[in-house]
């Protein structure tokens, strides 16, 4: 239950009590499963974190190009003032448990 | 339309009157857009009457009357290949000016201020956009019952759930209120759902379709494609949406055939292997025999068909099952209430990003950002995150040995047919054997389509063909040569739900 506590504060997703019971059930249940991989020999074996490794390179030319103008940006904002987006204030209450 | 014989307008009325006569029961939309469509129908029939009229002109002044039409300009608009088609989208790819919510209260009401590159290329060959499709939370799920909004019914019986995530896009071609519709697949959710609701779904390879403007999920697996009511269809709009584009870095550079003058080419003498693992236990019995009977008359076109083996396969569902949360724990950071749609005030801005969240996300996104979140987490990265993705480069192997001896692989789409409405919401690991047969394909990043190839149960059964990368051509020539040879697919009954 504290691990289920410490990864919703991680991911900044505030639970009840009850979706705390009932995450730590599902999500044991499922990595469980996940133990299958513990079956597979990986020595040696690279990794795979593009689907077609060596095709594309992540990185394009470092050339200036047009965005989204300041009012298109800010449309969808819940508040803004003037050319910015408004939040609350912070350096406070980012501590795990405050 | 080109010749006059029927208008855009009329055309979109159509859909619109259908829409509005099935959709309260099916729930396949979640925006309709029906005015601009209207206008853009008169626009390019005014576009398409000059045009008529200029060609005639032509002839008058000496062309010859029986030379060919040139192909039209595919960024001409109304003179464009799909001109005064109407489509449907997915509501994961942004629209500008029609709303967007990803099937999630954390957008509800959000208007992108620009264009999925998709969306461009459709409206620059005159395809004509009716509205955004209902979907599973953040392309999350396989029933179509993740929506934040309601659940879509499948046409064919509308007890049963669509699959998904594009549920919208697959029960609206399905039923008839769009031509055609565009589906997002991070691990089968445009074959799936074609499956189950017996239309054409086609997953390109990874890099093949701009990812520019579809909303991110699993970057590395999700894959935008098209969902039709034929073959020939889904070469027409595979043709307008595949390319390179700059504003994708993972856009692949590849050079694009012309996917419809493939079909018709012979299939005789194609090797096909038939992966055991997919055909052995799970697979429902009549699924199975459904597949086997397409695999007849794919033998009897031609095809040398034999069975062969992707020994990784069982594991595929567990190294998507991390690696896919992983990668959207990531993507969903950014719906924190800063910068675009829901906020909910907290004392600070930890208890406001927390809170809207929490109030924006629905179960299972929340269930899956856990996952991820954890799997990434310090002390386990190694043991689920990167374990998972050294068993995807086997999975991936496994393709790559199979396609040095066979041209194609075939295989159900999915295990069952459509499933009950609330028959697996209870079971989160229940629904995601759901993708068991799809899975595979996006973790390896090739391209494979889905195709009506019978029933069982009184419903559609999917027939899976998957290529090496890029072969998209090759696996269209092979969709297209079966639904002939099985006479353009008799389920494809009229579909009244």
């Amino acid at each position: 239950m504290r691990e289920v506590e410490h990864v919703a504060w991680l991911a900044r997703l505030e639970l009840t009590d009850e979706e705390k019971q009932v995450l730590a059930g599902q999500l044991g249940r499922i990595l469980e499963y996940m133990e299958k991989l513990k079956e597979v020999d990986t020595e040696g074996i690279p990794p795979t974190f593009h689907a077609l490794e060596g095709m594309a390179s992540p990185l394009r030319q470092d050339q200036p190009a047009p965005g989204l103008d300041p009012e298109g940006a800010l449309a969808g904002a819940p508040d803004r003032v003037d050319d910015l987006f408004r939040v609350p204030r912070t350096g406070e209450g980012e501590e795990e448990g405050a | 339309m080109r010749r006059g014989e029927l208008r855009a307008r009329d055309l979109v009325e159509s859909c619109l009157g259908r829409t509005a006569s099935l959709d309260g029961v099916l729930g396949c939309f979640l925006t309709l857009d029906g005015d601009r469509a209207l206008e853009r129908a008169a626009l390019i029939d005014e576009e398409l009457a000059r045009a008529r009229r200029q060609s005639a002109g032509v002839g008058e002044t000496g062309a010859h009357p029986s030379a060919p039409a040139a192909r039209p300009d595919p960024s001409a608009g109304g003179h464009g290949i799909l001109a005064g088609i109407p489509y449907a989208c997915k509501d994961n790819m942004c629209t500008r000016g029609v709303t967007t919510t990803c099937g999630s209260r954390i957008l509800e009401g959000y208007v992108p201020p620009y264009d999925a590159t998709v969306v461009e290329q459709l409206t620059g060959t005159g395809a004509i956009l009716l509205g955004k499709t209902n979907m599973d939370e953040f392309a999350m799920g396989s029933s179509g019952e993740n929506s934040a909004f309601f659940p879509t019914r499948n046409p064919h019986d509308t007890t049963r759930v669509p699959g998904g995530s594009s549920s919208g896009s697959a029960a609206a071609v399905a039923a008839g209120l769009v031509p055609f519709a565009l589906g997002s697949d991070t691990g089968g959710s445009v074959r799936q759902p074609a499956s189950f609701c017996g239309v054409v779904g086609f997953k390109p390879t990874y890099g093949r379709v701009s990812r520019y403007g579809l909303v991110a999920f699993a970057s590395s697996l999700d894959q935008i494609g098209p969902l039709t009511l034929t073959v020939a269809d889904c070469a027409l709009v595979m043709e307008v949406m595949a390319g390179h584009d700059p504003r994708d870095a993972t856009s692949a550079q590849v050079p694009v055939p012309q996917y419809t003058a493939v079909l018709g080419r012979d299939v005789r003498g194609l090797r096909l292997g038939v992966p055991r693992e997919y055909m052995g236990e799970g697979i429902e019995p009549g699924v199975r025999e459904a597949v086997r009977a397409a695999l007849g008359a794919l033998a009897d076109l031609g095809c040398a068909v034999e069975e062969c083996s992707l020994p990784h396969t069982d594991y595929a569902l567990a190294v998507y099952y991390l690696v896919a949360p992983a990668e959207a724990s990531s993507n969903l950071a950014r719906y924190d209430g800063v910068r675009y749609g829901l906020r909910v005030e907290g004392g600070d801005i930890t208890a406001m990003y927390s809170r809207t969240r929490r109030r924006g996300f629905g179960p299972e996104v929340r269930r899956r950002i856990m996952l991820g979140t954890y799997a990434l987490s310090a002390g386990y990265y190694d043991a689920y995150y990167l374990k998972a993705q050294k068993v995807r480069t086997l999975v991936r192997r496994d393709f790559e040995q199979a396609f040095a001896r066979y041209d194609l692989l075939v295989a159900p789409t999915s295990p069952t047919v459509a499933f009950r409405l609330g028959e697996r919401t209870d079971d989160p690991l229940s629904m995601y054997m759901a993708d068991v047969c799809t899975i595979p394909v996006n973790l390896a990043g090739i391209p494979a389509i889905s195709i009506p190839c019978g029933q069982s149960e009184g419903l559609p059964v999917g027939l899976q063909i998957m290529g090496p990368p890029f072969a998209e051509g090759l696996i269209l020539q092979a969709a297209w040569a079966f639904e002939q040879a099985t006479g353009g697919a008799p389920w494809r009954q009229e579909v009244t739900p």
